[in-house]
């Protein structure tokens, strides 16, 4: 890919994500919890398949503290039903959607198979990047180096709190893109799109041309597109994760996404 | 007894290290107010002016110093001599309310107005309640609702504080659950709220920061059995561990003295016996969990013990041998908040139960005859008299 060649240590999924940029595309992550419903894995590859950029898969742990009531929901079925971070990884590498794959999920799956191990798992499942809400910029070092032997990116999320120089630190040692979280709080819908969700793209615009996407309280297509003014593109979770929780399946959630890629690709046309 | 390295229980390593445990694992949106805590916590306590303040509200309002009693029926009974600092009789009736009155003077200091804390057996919440109260701050407390049931009284006492008492669900709906909700609060309030955590755990700088508002206990119990044994250390000092803040707050005035050092776990909650290093609520510790890293439940009679995992200060006491860590057993922990009932007139809470039980058990076995064992009492059994009287007719 050329967009892949022309900057050096570039990864698979910053790749992707420049070229969909470079495209003029408004960049689209879905994401689905590991296990919330039997046919996530078709989930997964009908929202690829309906204009996603990347999907964002959660493996759930049993202490999610970034996560509202919905995600919440989510990881404690996927757990009740059974699922580990080894069978979903298993079942994930059996599949190759046409996007790539960003696992979300918590520090301490990682510590507990140890930083190599539980990185080589990802990236035998196909998995390029990872994200990590409970591991800051300070702490990102030794689990970001292991990843990045295997060639995963390690994304770090930047908050409206995080002052100035912090924000310069985070963009530079993130990988695959720059998560900015789009409100004080945790996952989850918001009726409205935060004041705060537009600044913190701005701000990250301003200083990085790696891609930056906003995540954590966008929740409509309506919302997706009033932030892709600013923002290279964005997140959306707990909206998504509802209409599974709510019987919704592989269909519903291809219908949703495909909506919010309209209205994100109909902002670029307006 | 081996070589120990220097300064132990001083200011922790780079980055809230203690050894390989500690640090500050939270969502970015926590950091930067986990990094205007250290600082406002640093300059805090090397301020005259505010340790004065802390120190005057510890004696004329919560009752310090309190004593150091010496149990001459249970000595007699037990062949060593035991001594207990009584934090039992403080205001609110345990160790908790150190903490508290220094972190509720931070919130003031930091211009912030609203204080929250999560509780498990609900004398952190009290205490919290209470400190929100003096000085006038608004208070939520997270509480499961597993532990709301057994505590009742409790969390009807913090709402005549004045605080707010939320019930979690989530989860095992006790304290692990209850600390997350308080930080699902933190990150969306973060601005105008303080998050009094309860223990030595959490994000740097709260291992550190609780230690040092706790080492008052240590400090006092010290120069206390010093008058007492003529000028010698206790042979051994024992508090219980959940967290671990008694005890760090006891173990941080024997540091540096031969006494050795023992923490008691619940046997059901016994991160160091049966624990492995993991990260959760924002620290590297030992931590109960399963082979894929998902945290278990603790289960133990005393609400306040039933925790996965424990402080980091003390998984590094554990490892480079400065500390033992043992267990007690529900059954010898009611027989021994019986026994010091009968044999002292004091009942006892069924947390410092534990580190009584354990001396009960092993004296003249591992603690030799003649010994000079100093127990934390860290709180009293009001609390938990109900549940006991239901243990005992059932």
């Amino acid at each position: 890919m050329a967009s892949s060649m022309a900057v050096v240590g570039v990864g698979r999924l910053e790749a992707a994500l420049r070229s969909g940029r470079e495209a003029g595309r408004k960049l689209l992550v879905p994401y689905v919890t590991g296990g919330v419903v039997p046919s996530w894995l078709d989930v997964v590859e009908a929202v690829a398949e309906a204009g996603a950029d990347a999907v964002e898969v959660g493996i759930p742990f049993s202490d999610p503290v970034m996560d509202g009531p919905t995600i919440q929901e989510a990881s404690a079925r996927a757990l009740a039903a059974g699922a580990t971070p080894e069978g979903l990884l298993d079942e994930l590498g059996r599949r190759r959607p046409g996007v790539p794959l960003v696992a979300m999920t918590y520090m301490n799956l990682a510590e507990r198979a140890g930083h190599r191990r539980f990185a080589a798992r990802l990236a035998d499942a196909g998995v390029a990047g990872a994200i990590l809400p409970d591991l800051p910029l300070d702490e990102a070092g030794p689990w970001a180096e292991a990843a990045g032997e295997v060639g995963v990116e390690t994304v770090l999320l930047a908050a409206p709190t995080t002052p100035d120089p912090r924000l310069r630190a985070i963009c530079e040692a993130s990988r695959g893109f720059v998560y900015g979280v789009g409100i004080m709080g945790v996952t989850g819908e918001r009726d409205r799109l935060a004041t705060s969700a537009a600044h913190m793209a701005r701000r990250l615009k301003a200083i990085t041309d790696k891609p930056v996407l906003i995540g954590v309280g966008v929740s409509t297509p309506g919302q997706a597109r009033e932030l892709s003014a600013h923002a290279d593109g964005v997140v959306v979770g707990s909206a998504l994760v509802r209409i599974l929780l709510e019987g919704g399946g592989p269909q519903e959630a291809a219908a949703f996404v495909g909506r919010m890629r309209a209205a994100l690709d109909g902002r670029r046309e307006a | 007894m081996t070589a120990h390295p220097p300064g132990l229980m001083g200011p922790p390593g780079r980055g809230g290290r203690f050894g390989e445990f500690g640090g500050r694992f939270v969502p970015e949106s926590l950091v930067p107010a986990c990094q205007e805590l250290e600082e406002e916590f640093a300059s805090a306590w090397a301020d005259e002016g505010f340790r004065g303040r802390y120190r005057a509200i510890l004696a004329d309002y919560a009752g310090r110093p309190t004593p150091v009693t010496e149990c001459h029926r249970l000595s007699e009974r037990l062949g060593l001599r035991v001594l207990l600092k009584r934090e039992d009789l403080t205001h609110t009736g345990s160790h908790k309310i150190n903490n508290v009155v220094g972190q509720a003077l931070l919130t003031a200091r930091m211009g912030k107005s609203r204080l929250l804390a999560e509780t498990g057996a609900g004398q952190h919440g009290v205490a919290a309640a209470t400190a929100a109260a003096l000085l006038g701050l608004e208070c939520v407390v997270y509480m499961g609702e597993v532990d709301l049931r057994r505590q009742a009284l409790n969390a009807f006492r913090m709402r005549l504080l004045g605080a707010e008492v939320r019930s979690v669900t989530s989860g095992s709906a006790t304290l692990k659950d209850a600390i997350n909700e308080a930080l699902r609060d933190w990150v969306a309030t973060v601005e105008t709220t303080h998050y009094c955590l309860g223990s030595v755990m959490g994000p740097h700088p709260y291992p550190w920061m609780v230690r040092e508002l706790q080492r008052v206990v240590g400090d006092e119990a010290r120069e206390q059995c010093r008058r007492l044994l003529g000028g010698a250390d206790p042979d051994y000092v024992v508090a219980c561990v959940g967290g671990g803040s008694n005890a760090a707050g006891t173990f941080a005035g024997f540091v540096d003295t031969g006494a050795a050092l023992v923490g008691v776990e619940a046997a059901g909650g016994a991160a160091m016996a049966r624990g492995v290093s993991g990260v959760v609520h924002g620290m590297r510790s030992r931590l109960l969990q399963d082979e894929h890293g998902q945290v278990l439940e603790a289960h133990s009679i005393s609400a306040g013990l039933d925790y996965p995992g424990i402080g980091p200060e003390h998984a590094y006491l554990g490892s480079v041998g400065r500390a033992r860590y043992v267990q007690a057993g529900d059954d010898e922990v009611l027989e021994a908040f019986r026994l010091l009932s009968r044999t002292e007139g004091i009942i006892p809470a069924l947390e410092p139960a534990h580190a009584l039980a354990w001396v009960v058990r092993e004296a003249g076995r591992e603690l030799p005859r003649g010994s000079n064992v100093l127990i934390t009492l860290s709180g009293r059994g009001d609390k938990d008299v109900a549940q006991v009287m239901d243990m005992l007719d059932g």
